[in-house]
């Protein structure tokens, strides 16, 4: 995870919740210590897997019950067959990819469709950030510095349109998430780009 | 012996023998084979909590506890054997064994021929892991055993994988340690070079030196030190010896370096716990070892088990790497099996296995406990 406040990842949670339907197959990538996977096994009967590139947090996600592979996710997903999973997810990760766009193919060639989540890079807190303070804005889904960040490819709502676009990918729901509450659908998207933190996507080819 | 709690105390090896035949992969027939072995715990009135460790190259069945109170050390894995270990002697009954073809109280070349009444030396039949694994389910069926976990660190990774394949329905999980589904082209060459060490000694005759004066120590020596090359990475040896002389250069061939020095003496006392001709047959089950070219495939051997897998591999390990441990994983993945496989960190080299307990202890003890829970 790359968000340190709580209360929001709580939220993200329930949204990924809600959206992942009963019994599926699902593969998370970059699980950590396999929380959001456990909640999911309990509240909506998953299977499948984790995957996670630190080794401290694949023990912890063993020790939450998790089946969890230690793997580097921008190596791609070349141990699962296409199609192997009903679900894959990729939860405030694909920003910290070297490869968002190989890890996005990926993710839909193994799996039917995926859940991605990001931070939105065009929220109006960030850009009166750079605005104002002409720096690399820092926020509650931001917390790094620029030198030690892990997000290494930040994006906005409207650069995830364009990519999928670019890509043929289909976004099928789209749940904007800001100040602790979630709002679905599609609202008109300069706005949502301007007031979301957060954005969940599902999307599939 | 030390004093510790978590200590299984003093423990014993048993034997068993079975007293049937057993047709070998070669398709020579043993008969009356012996299987020495030990066990921790209790057995369930249902069977169903054993877990049969699978040991290693020249390992034996004395995995944990001390035999008398004056042993230095205790048995070989008594770090993750014992009440609230890993491998948690309060809820699991722990079996251990001596691997067919070993010297260490199971049939072997060293054992006598019934038909001779003379030690087998190379009349012994090559055997393979497979029978390795045939003689096991002997003993595991004496023991009224109905399900078990099957565990095993190096060749005893093998030994694990292939129960899961020949009894699918026994196993119900699995733990393989840094191991692989088929040795590399470089670590039979590194066997192929012990076993001709072994051969070429002038005390070998043909593997008939049982009740001789001399027998092949020299080549046992340097088969072992081959071994203990390969077993440490560079960054393990730099960090034990680096190129530190024992006293200063000599100026003849004798031991300069602590390196030599080392594996002198792990040749050394090899020599006096081990058999030359288990070293030969031992060696070659493990080189001839490969489900993925017997089945097909690897997904195909793994398709029939019904067990989860753990897969454990050492980053600094070059003999059974991380890359054989990564496709293990593809396999079983590929074969829709569940399994866990986690690279653990260490400078230890392949030795990693025998000695990063604490992070091994925690992850096992995880991966177990979705057994326990389930029920």
């Amino acid at each position: 995870m790359k968000m340190q406040n709580k209360a929001e990842i709580q939220l993200n949670y329930e949204v990924v919740t809600d959206i992942i339907p009963s019994s599926a197959k699902v593969l998370d990538l970059g699980c950590g210590d396999g929380t959001l996977f456990s909640k999911l096994v309990k509240e909506k009967n998953i299977k499948g897997m984790g995957i996670e590139i630190d080794q401290n947090k694949v023990i912890e996600a063993l020790e939450n019950g998790v089946p969890v592979i230690q793997g580097d996710i921008d190596e791609g997903l070349k141990q699962f067959p296409d199609n192997s999973f009903d679900y894959a997810i990729l939860n405030q990760t694909l920003q910290s990819t070297e490869k968002p766009d190989l890890v996005t193919d990926e993710m839909l060639r193994v799996a039917k469709k995926a859940v991605v989540s990001f931070p939105n890079f065009a929220y109006w807190k960030v850009r009166f950030y750079l605005f104002f303070k002409g720096k690399m804005p820092k926020s509650k889904a931001l917390p790094y510095e620029w030198y030690n960040t892990p997000n290494i490819h930040l994006m906005t709502v409207n650069d995830f349109f364009e990519f999928c676009k670019k890509r043929n990918i289909k976004i099928l729901k789209s749940v904007y998430l800001t100040r602790n509450k979630a709002r679905s659908g599609f609202l008109v998207r300069t706005i949502t780009n301007f007031f979301s933190e957060e954005v969940v996507f599902v999307i599939s080819k | 012996m030390e004093a510790m709690e978590h200590s299984l105390g003093l423990t014993e090896s048993k034997n068993f023998t079975y007293e049937g035949e057993i047709s070998l992969t070669s398709k020579k027939i043993l008969k009356n084979i012996n299987i020495c072995y030990e066990t921790y715990g209790q057995l369930n009135k249902n069977g169903d909590n054993a877990i049969l460790i699978c040991h290693a190259l020249t390992a034996d069945a004395h995995a944990a506890g001390y035999h008398s109170p004056n042993d230095k050390k205790p048995g070989w894995w008594d770090a993750m054997i014992g009440p609230g270990k890993a491998f948690d002697t309060n809820k699991y009954f722990v079996i251990s064994s001596n691997v067919l073809g070993g010297c260490k109280g199971t049939t072997g070349p060293s054992s006598i021929n019934p038909d001779t009444n003379m030690p087998f030396g190379l009349d012994f039949p090559v055997i393979t892991i497979e029978d390795m694994v045939q003689v096991q389910k002997k003993l595991v069926d004496f023991l009224n055993v109905k399900k078990l976990i099957v565990v095993g660190g190096s060749m005893g990774g093998m030994q694990a994988m292939e129960w899961t394949i020949s009894y699918p329905d026994m196993v119900k999980s699995t733990i393989i340690i840094a191991s692989t589904a088929r040795l590399s082209a470089q670590a039979i060459a590194f066997n192929a070079v012990a076993r001709n060490a072994i051969i070429s000694d002038k005390y070998f005759n043909n593997g008939n030196y049982y009740n001789k004066d001399f027998a092949p120590d020299y080549g046992l020596a340097i088969a072992r030190m081959v071994g203990h090359i390969t077993y440490l990475c560079e960054e393990a040896m730099h960090s034990k010896f680096g190129r530190d002389f024992k006293d200063g250069p000599s100026f003849d061939f004798g031991v300069d370096f602590q390196v030599e020095s080392y594996l002198e003496y792990q040749g050394r006392i090899f020599v006096d716990r081990f058999d030359a001709n288990s070293y030969l047959y031992i060696t070659k089950a493990v080189d001839y070892y490969d489900p993925a070219t017997k089945y097909g495939s690897l997904d195909v051997a793994f398709k029939k088990t019904n067990s989860r897998f753990l897969i454990i591999s050492f980053d600094s390990d070059w003999l059974f790497t991380p890359e054989q441990s990564k496709e293990l994983v593809c396999a079983l993945i590929k074969a829709g099996k569940e399994v866990s496989a986690i690279e653990l960190s260490s400078p230890c080299g392949h030795d990693a296995f025998l000695i990063e307990n604490e992070n091994q202890t925690k992850i096992i003890k995880s991966f177990l406990k979705k057994d326990e829970d389930a029920k």
